[in-house]
């Protein structure tokens, strides 16, 4: 409570105002960040729930997927697995990523979109061609459930870790730096009631000083008028014993 | 086209580490890519018995160090295997999922994101 958890500064009037303006903007920025804290915690449940729910469809529709890629497989034959492998070239689904603003925090989130040409286009020509078109379907189906989720975990991790600090302002803001400026405040101010104290002193102190001085010299005056040895001097402010010189 | 890979904002790449049915149904539906300039210049691995886990990490390590892949899917099972180098990713870019395979079913308890998320709940 000493002089550790203070700010270090010289108890004037100056510092008085300028402190106070301290506590008014990190009070103010207390407020305003708490505000975002919520709104930020709002949205990260809301996307806890939509990733929850999406991670159960993904099950489902990667079985399906499966299922189709087992069906094709028996009507193109084996090797269709050898065949996919080796002619890979250039991707034709590929993701795009879009910012979105919540509360000042950046989301990224990715959308796909299709470019170029299939490069099975003539897979499965022979044979199977209508299992392998529902198989690509499939996946492609799946792929884009699963560009969603991804997308649903970054603004996941982001916010995450957006809510943490914003946690942890709010907490240093609340439980250390308000405390401190008001323990300063409080310190500058007993202070400043001091000096006025000590002021107020100093000056009664002078004055019966003042006095008793005056009094000695008085009562000497007058010991030395009683004596004789003093003749007062005509006092020019006193009116009565002056007479009138013109009429 | 190996262009568009180095210029951020442009279409990204989708990652698969998965056995080899995953990885086949994924090329199917339009994901693979070879480039010859990146390492490795495949944007898939096929993981089957005889793959080495040291390999996985590789793979995945490079993956994440790429820098024109934004979303990476392992299969869960392979995760399970390489779950140490996954938990250490925590940046949100590339995102990493985790599916299901043929021969074992979706478990939502053993997944990185959703332990994250239950954690935040709060166990419900």
């Amino acid at each position: 409570m000493s002089g550790k958890d203070r700010i270090n500064i010289f108890p004037s009037r100056m510092a008085l105002t300028l402190l106070k303006g301290r506590l008014k903007a990190a009070q103010t920025g207390h407020n305003l960040l708490k505000k975002k804290a919520d709104a930020l915690q709002l949205r990260f449940r809301q996307i806890l729930k939509r990733i929850i729910e999406t991670k159960q469809k993904m099950g489902d529709i990667m079985k399906d997927a499966q299922f189709s890629l087992a069906e094709a497989k028996f009507a193109v034959g084996n090797d269709i697995n050898a065949v996919v492998l080796q002619n890979v070239t250039k991707a034709q689904t590929k993701v795009r990523t879009k910012k979105d603003n919540v509360a000042g925090v950046n989301l990224p989130s990715f959308e796909c979109y299709q470019d170029g040409s299939d490069s099975y286009e003539l897979a499965g020509l022979s044979r199977g061609g209508q299992q392998l078109a529902k198989l690509k379907k499939n996946y492609a189906r799946a792929i884009e459930l699963l560009v969603e989720l991804a997308s649903l975990q970054t603004s996941f991790i982001t916010l995450d870790e957006v809510i943490k600090i914003t946690n942890r302002r709010v907490n240093a803001l609340e439980h250390v730096v308000i405390p401190k400026i008001e323990r300063t405040l409080a310190y500058v101010t007993s202070e400043l009631d001091e000096m006025e104290r000590e002021e107020f002193y100093r000056l009664k102190k002078i004055q019966e000083k003042k006095k008793q001085i005056k009094d000695a010299r008085e009562k000497e005056l007058a010991l030395l008028k009683a004596q004789g040895l003093i003749i007062e001097s005509a006092n020019i402010l006193e009116d009565e014993h002056d007479d009138d010189i013109l009429f | 086209m190996a262009l568009t890979g180095n210029i951020p904002g442009k279409g990204k790449l989708i990652a698969v580490i998965g056995d080899e049915d995953t990885c086949v149904g994924f090329l199917l539906g339009g994901i693979g890519e070879v480039n010859r300039a990146k390492n490795p210049n495949l944007n898939f691995l096929v993981v089957d018995r005889n793959t080495v886990t040291s390999e996985i990490e590789d793979t995945f390590r490079a993956f994440l160090k790429r820098g024109d892949i934004d979303i990476i899917l392992i299969n869960q099972n392979i995760a399970e295997r390489v779950r140490h180098v996954i938990d250490v990713h925590k940046d949100p870019i590339p995102a990493v999922l985790e599916i299901p395979s043929k021969d074992n079913p979706y478990d939502p308890s053993k997944d990185s994101i959703m332990r994250r998320a239950r954690g935040v709940l709060g166990g419900d």
